[in-house]
């Protein structure tokens, strides 16, 4: 059997998902097996690449850039999980659509930076969005796997049943804010 | 003050005597529309200039309500009593009409004088309706009981209190097969029977007069107009199901109808009509008026009855019915302005007389805001069955400035727009349901070729929005969901998914609403979709991907 | 009162689910249900506040009638069919979830109630994987000038619980709605903030019945923040009684 050529991305969210991703541990080995990484931060591509058989993705959309990593995601990938609350509900990360960008920027780099006080980074930073999204706001998504973050578990079940393609309950180990 | 039938139709007869003296009556109309533009400061001019005239006895100036022709007022109905009541109808009249109004009438004039403010009477605005409803209104001083009277009023009521048994009351209801006029068209006859049965010490009579779709003042005219004929209609149901008391619960937004109808019931009952022992029979009745507070949602049953016992007007679940746990916990009946208004004529009349007209399961006739891009805005009765092509264009005498017609909203933000093709649909409760509209109140808006069918939609959803009572989930939130989805249509940005999504929602929220309000707030969304898609499909913006 | 309804009902029987029970009649289908161990999804109705239907939840298929029923209000009929669990009343579980969640601003890992919440705990139950329709994030003024207690509309579902318990049971009636459609909002004694209030007795049943964050005691953390609801059924046997 051919591996599946597997993806994982990481948008606005606190790379929690990520970090319980790797919380596997040795299942990561059969994992392993099974997929081949070709584009993830644990692998560093730079590019996201074309046929994806599945991505997983981190975080909700927040910047210019998030929103346009997204959709060349959706367009390169058969199937797209969203990964962890961010992604599914935007979650903490929409908690800036209750005050704005401006707001949320004036606290960062104006009030709350102590170095640099008052400068506003204009190259390194994308352009945020008016409105900070969940993932299936803005593309169709295939599956959802909420929690904060999703235990291991959760991840491991999920993906070995995308794997094997048998259905799976993800109430069984994750829910929101799990 | 009357005791019997005979002594009533005795005091009707003096009444009409005393009233062949005058020769013409000068009716000037102060429904809210005709007082809103200043007919109240010509009748005053007009009774200055009369009052200097040698044969000033020989007229009476009378106030009246709304007589309809709202869009032609300020209007002024002559009424030549000693001419087989003739009517000539003069409109836009302006208060410096008022003394060449005047002269020309008492004769001292060439009637050609007023010749540019005599409306034309044989067009099919007049000739079309059948008033059963709205016989007196803008006949009538609605300020006056003789008045009433003197048009066989409480006739109807001494009469079934001495002629009919309660029993033999509810028979001549069910006769007629009225069904009620606030929308949702339930037989008035089983209503009362269902109350008349049950057991209980206390029973209760209200009046719905909490008209609040927007394009609609059907009730309010009819309180306006003729405030004891709701009062009789009531004090009929009364006796029918065995209740002594009353109300009326009037939205706050009609003053004019709230102080017409307290000085009625005053009225009525120094006279006798209303009150202790009416006619000399066991039977006694009073009538309070309850202001509401300006809710929509105060307008559904259960709501009403909280709003008058002085609750959070919230709707609550059905069963238990009114008829079993109303008003205080008591059976209790619930109609609207408009069906209580048409109890008089079919006690009088007898039910057989009523069910004479209209369509198989629709009786009677139904009285119509006609408001939008139609020409003859204004107050209408029509008989049941007329088809709503006749309605638009012969009674309302079709589309403002040489446009083309594209739809009729009919039932307020709980109806539907119904497109040209199906303008030869019958007006009745069935076939205005099966084509996705409902009759409701009586609120009819014409839109012309100019109209967004997804601005309609997204109007009536904003007003549901807003007046939604915030209990149920579904309506309080599906909402504001659909009218956001709406305003993406409106601005073009909407999504293929939205489509989808909007068709959805609309079903659900229908589906599992609490009360009526909600379940119908979908209907416009659902009509407009459902004729004039391709509006929506004109929202959709090209995907990115 | 209550003693004379019991004495007139009869029994009935009814099916649901395709089981069939008998049960009095002057019971609801959802206490008929929850005796018998089927469970029917509910976030408003709580045994021993009066039901008023408001969540939609419960909505059953009754055979032979159009519309749904709140299966919390409707009483049992004879020879009623009822479905509580067709694949129509699924789907409609979860858009009132949905409608729920995107209401106010719910964000689970960050709330006082994270992992007692009824919310929350339904959404898993009904198989909420995400929510369908926008959020609509509002801007909520938190009431914490209360001693004890605090008011959050961002976490509130409007289920009315706490207005009744607070009417009903404590007989204090201080928590009220204040506005209509979206902009409702629990209020204390006429929109004062509620550290103000003069007839807050301070007992906290708002607090316990809460299904969710919106009203939470201070001083507790999140592990803390159990609603101990013991009262309630004590409390309505105490009146039942008198």
């Amino acid at each position: 059997m051919a591996k599946i050529r597997l993806a994982t991305v990481w948008l606005d969210g606190c790379s929690g998902c990520h970090m319980s991703f790797l919380d596997m541990d040795e299942r990561l080995i059969e994992i392993a097996s099974k997929v081949e990484v070709v584009c993830s931060p644990y692998v560093d591509t730079k590019e996201f690449p074309e046929n994806v058989d599945l991505a997983i993705v981190e975080g909700a959309v927040s910047s210019e850039e998030d929103l346009e990593k997204l959709l060349k995601i959706r367009k390169n990938s058969k199937m797209v999980l969203a990964l962890g609350d961010c992604g599914v509900t935007g979650n903490v990360s929409a908690m800036r659509n209750l005050v704005g960008v401006e707001a949320s920027l004036k606290c960062a780099y104006d009030e709350l930076s102590d170095n640099n006080k008052g400068v506003r980074p204009s190259r390194e930073t994308p352009k945020q969005l008016e409105r900070v999204s969940a993932q299936h706001e803005r593309v169709f998504i295939d599956c959802f796997l909420p929690g904060c973050p999703p235990p291991a578990d959760a991840i491991y079940n999920i993906l070995s049943s995308l794997i094997e393609g048998k259905e799976y309950d993800i109430f069984n180990h994750t829910r929101f804010g799990k | 003050m009357p005791q019997t039938l005979e002594e009533l139709e005795e005091l009707t007869k003096a009444l009409q005597e005393k009233r062949a003296e005058i020769k013409e009556e000068i009716n000037v109309c102060l429904g809210t529309n005709c007082l809103a533009i200043g007919n109240d400061e010509t009748k005053k001019s007009l009774e200055k200039r009369l009052a200097d005239k040698p044969n000033a006895q020989n007229y009476r100036i009378k106030p009246v309500g709304c007589h309809g022709l709202c869009a032609q007022g300020p209007l002024v109905i002559v009424n030549s009593v000693a001419n087989e009541h003739e009517e000539i109808v003069y409109e836009k009249v302006k208060n410096s009409d008022a003394e060449r109004l005047i002269d020309a009438i008492v004769g001292e004039t060439n009637p050609d004088t007023i010749k540019d403010l005599r409306c034309e009477t044989d067009i099919p605005f007049f000739t079309k309706q059948k008033k059963i409803v709205l016989e007196n209104a803008g006949i009538i001083n609605p300020d006056s009981l003789d008045d009433y009277i003197l048009s066989n009023g409480y006739h109807a009521l001494f009469y079934a209190l001495t002629h009919l048994s309660p029993e033999e009351t509810i028979e001549q209801v069910k006769i007629s097969a009225l069904r009620g006029r606030g929308g949702g068209g339930y037989p008035t006859g089983l209503k009362w029977e269902s109350v008349a049965k049950a057991i209980s010490d206390k029973k209760y009579v209200i009046c719905n007069g909490d008209e609040g779709d927007p394009g609609a003042f059907m009730d309010r005219a009819v309180m306006e107009s003729d405030p004891h004929r709701v009062l009789e209609g009531m004090a009929i149901c009364g006796y029918a199901v065995g209740a002594d008391q009353g109300f009326i619960y009037v939205r706050a937004e009609y003053p004019v109808a709230v102080e017409r109808l307290k000085r009625a019931i005053k009225d009525a009952e120094r006279n006798g009509l209303l009150g202790q022992k009416i006619a000399g029979t066991p039977f006694s009745f009073s009538v309070e008026v309850r202001l509401g507070g300006g809710a929509f949602v105060c307008g559904e049953a259960t709501a009403l009855i909280a709003s008058i016992e002085g609750n959070r007007g919230n709707p609550r679940q059905k069963p238990p019915h009114l008829s079993d746990r109303g008003f205080n916990g008591q059976p209790t009946v619930l109609n609207n302005v408009e069906t209580y208004a048409n109890i008089p004529p079919i006690l009088r009349n007898g039910g057989e007389w009523f069910a004479g007209f209209g369509t198989e399961k629709s009786k009677g006739s139904k009285v119509f805001a006609l408001t939008g891009q139609v020409k003859h805005t204004g107050l209408v009765e029509v008989p049941m069955g007329m088809t709503l092509r006749e309605l638009v264009f012969d009674v309302g005498g079709g589309i403002e400035g040489g446009k083309e017609f594209k739809a009729v909203q009919t039932g307020g933000p709980s109806g539907g727009c119904i497109p040209a093709s199906l303008l030869d649909q019958p007006i009745d409760y069935e076939s205005l349901k099966e084509i996705g509209s409902i009759m409701g109140s009586g609120g009819v808006i014409v839109m012309d070729e100019t109209s967004s069918m997804v601005d309609v939609a997204k109007f009536f959803l904003e007003f549901c929005m807003t007046e939604s009572c915030g209990k149920c989930v579904p309506c309080r939130v599906g909402t504001a969901q659909l009218h956001n989805l709406l305003d993406k249509f409106a601005k073009k940005e909407a999504s293929q998914n939205d489509l989808v999504l909007l068709e959805n929602l609309c079903q659900m929220i229908k589906e599992t609403s609490l009360c009526g309000l909600g379940q119908t707030a979908p209907n416009p969304a659902l009509s407009t979709l459902k004729y004039f898609k391709e509006e929506y499909i004109a929202g959709v913006k090209k995907e990115i991907e | 009162m209550i003693d004379a309804n019991v004495q007139r009902a009869r029994t009935k029987t009814l099916t649901i689910n395709d089981q069939a029970f008998s049960a009095r009649s002057d019971q609801t289908i959802l206490q008929v249900a929850r005796e018998n161990n089927i469970d029917i999804p509910t976030l408003c109705a709580i045994e021993g506040l009066s039901d008023i239907g408001a969540c939609r939840l419960c909505l059953v298929e009754i055979a032979g009638q159009r519309e749904l029923k709140p299966a919390c209000t409707t009483r049992i009929k004879d020879g009623m069919v009822v479905s509580t669990d067709t694949e129509r009343l699924r789907k409609h579980r979860k858009t009132i979830l949905s409608f729920l969640f995107a209401e106010r601003n719910h964000i689970c890992s960050v709330c006082v109630s994270n992992a007692h919440c009824e919310l929350q705990k339904m959404g898993a139950k009904v198989g909420l994987t995400h929510v369908e329709v926008p959020y609509l994030y509002p801007k909520l003024q938190v009431d914490a000038s209360h001693r004890r207690f605090i008011n959050d509309p961002n976490r509130c579902i409007l289920c009315l619980r706490c207005v009744r318990v607070c009417d009903e049971i404590e007989g204090a009636h201080i928590l009220d709605v204040f506005a209509r459609g979206l902009e409702a909002r629990i209020i204390a004694e006429m929109g004062r903030p509620w550290g103000e209030s003069e007839n807050c007795t301070e007992c906290g049943k708002c607090v316990q019945v809460c299904p969710t964050g919106a009203l939470n005691e201070k001083g507790l953390s999140v592990a803390e923040q159990h609603k101990r609801r013991g009262f309630l059924p004590y409390l309505t046997t105490m009146k039942r009684g008198r």
